[in-house]
């Protein structure tokens, strides 16, 4: 267990370490290294967990690693999971938050950047390419994600209540 | 006055515990508890401080308390404001992890997450196509095609795309500031 904690905290460290752009732009990170790397999770799990991670309150990418920790080891786990996703981001912060006015100058920082926005965008739908199929379960499921984009981009429902919607569908329609 | 750390870590503890949609949403609300309500930092160091920890890597709910923490009261401040962002979050989710797999092979939890999976993708394609309509430009598409490509067709691994993408824009950067270099000498 202990080599499990350890591989855990170091994946963890890595995703953390390369996670710009937020929570979404990290997920191909988390599903490559947790679904097959390690097989932590399955994807089917790991769409759940993800859901369970929207519809509760905080950052998801904690709310994803606080999960996956606590399914391989408890409380631990959980605590390490967290931990190592944020150990490199927070020192950081807390060495530039004394340099910040050189760091805003800082010709490397603007310049990933070029490169790194874009990289949001392809690494989004990655994601969305990875887990789709895993989503799709017959025409129903098709009928479903139109129906709920239309909801979301359209009339502008909140994230949660797509959610919420989405559940009782699935419960009428699978039942 | 100087804040107390206790505060600080209520503050952070109250936003980590009841803002739903993840860590941008509660940007407006350090806002208003920390430039407004308490008014221990100004409106413009504010937005540094977004800007700054937008363009880290990690978690920005947490690098922007750490930031904060770290801005009035140094280390036992970040370690405060860290603890108080996370902690609502981390416990939240240990309690449902442990109680779910008990339910899920129940039909009904089956068929409900055959629905919610259905709407992640769709929550996840749709912040795909935000920050899409923020890059269309040629070179914004060509990147973000280039990413998409490596990744899903060619099954390389993230983190060689992730550093692969910051050298390539850091190379577009240098060339182009050669070139307006070139220009105002001409």
């Amino acid at each position: 267990m202990l080599m499990t904690m350890l591989s855990m905290f170091l994946t963890f460290l890595g995703i953390g370490a390369v996670a710009f752009g937020g929570g979404y732009a990290m997920l191909p990170l988390f599903e490559r290294m947790i679904v097959d790397t390690h097989g932590w999770l399955d994807t089917s799990q790991f769409l759940d967990m993800l859901a369970i991670a929207q519809v509760t309150p905080g950052p998801i990418s904690i709310n994803s690693a606080t999960f996956i920790g606590f399914q391989i080891n408890s409380v631990i786990g959980a605590a390490v999971a967290t931990t190592g996703l944020v150990f490199v981001p927070v020192i950081l912060v807390s060495l530039i938050s004394t340099n910040a006015e050189r760091f805003k100058k800082s010709k490397f920082a603007q310049g990933i950047f070029i490169g790194l926005r874009p990289a949001f965008v392809g690494l989004i739908f990655a994601s969305v390419y990875s887990v789709a199929f895993d989503a799709y379960v017959d025409i129903y499921s098709a009928i479903l994600f139109v129906v709920l984009l239309i909801l979301l981009r359209g009339f502008k429902l909140h994230p949660i209540l797509i959610i919420l919607i989405a559940a009782v569908s699935g419960y009428i329609i699978y039942i | 006055m100087q804040i107390s750390l206790w505060r600080l870590f209520t503050s952070f503890l109250k936003i980590g515990a009841f803002t739903f949609g993840g860590g941008y949403a509660m940007i407006p609300l350090f806002e208003r508890e920390f430039v407004h309500r308490y008014k221990y930092i100004k409106e413009e160091e504010f937005h540094d401080i977004l800007v700054i920890c937008q363009s880290l890597p990690g978690v920005i709910a947490v690098n922007f308390a750490v930031y904060i923490g770290t801005t009035l009261r140094g280390k036992k401040g970040a370690l405060a404001s860290g603890i108080g962002v996370t902690l609502p979050s981390f416990i939240i989710i240990m309690v449902i992890a442990a109680f779910l797999y008990q339910y899920v092979t129940h039909e009904a939890v089956v068929a409900i997450f055959q629905g919610v999976r259905v709407a992640v993708v769709v929550l996840i394609f749709s912040a795909g196509v935000k920050f899409l309509k923020q890059n269309l430009h040629f070179r914004g598409i060509f990147l973000a095609f280039l990413t998409f490509t490596l990744i899903a067709v060619f099954y390389v691994h993230p983190f060689f795309v992730i550093g692969l993408l910051g050298i390539l824009g850091y190379l577009i950067y240098i060339v182009g500031e050669v070139n307006t270099h070139a220009d105002d000498n001409a």
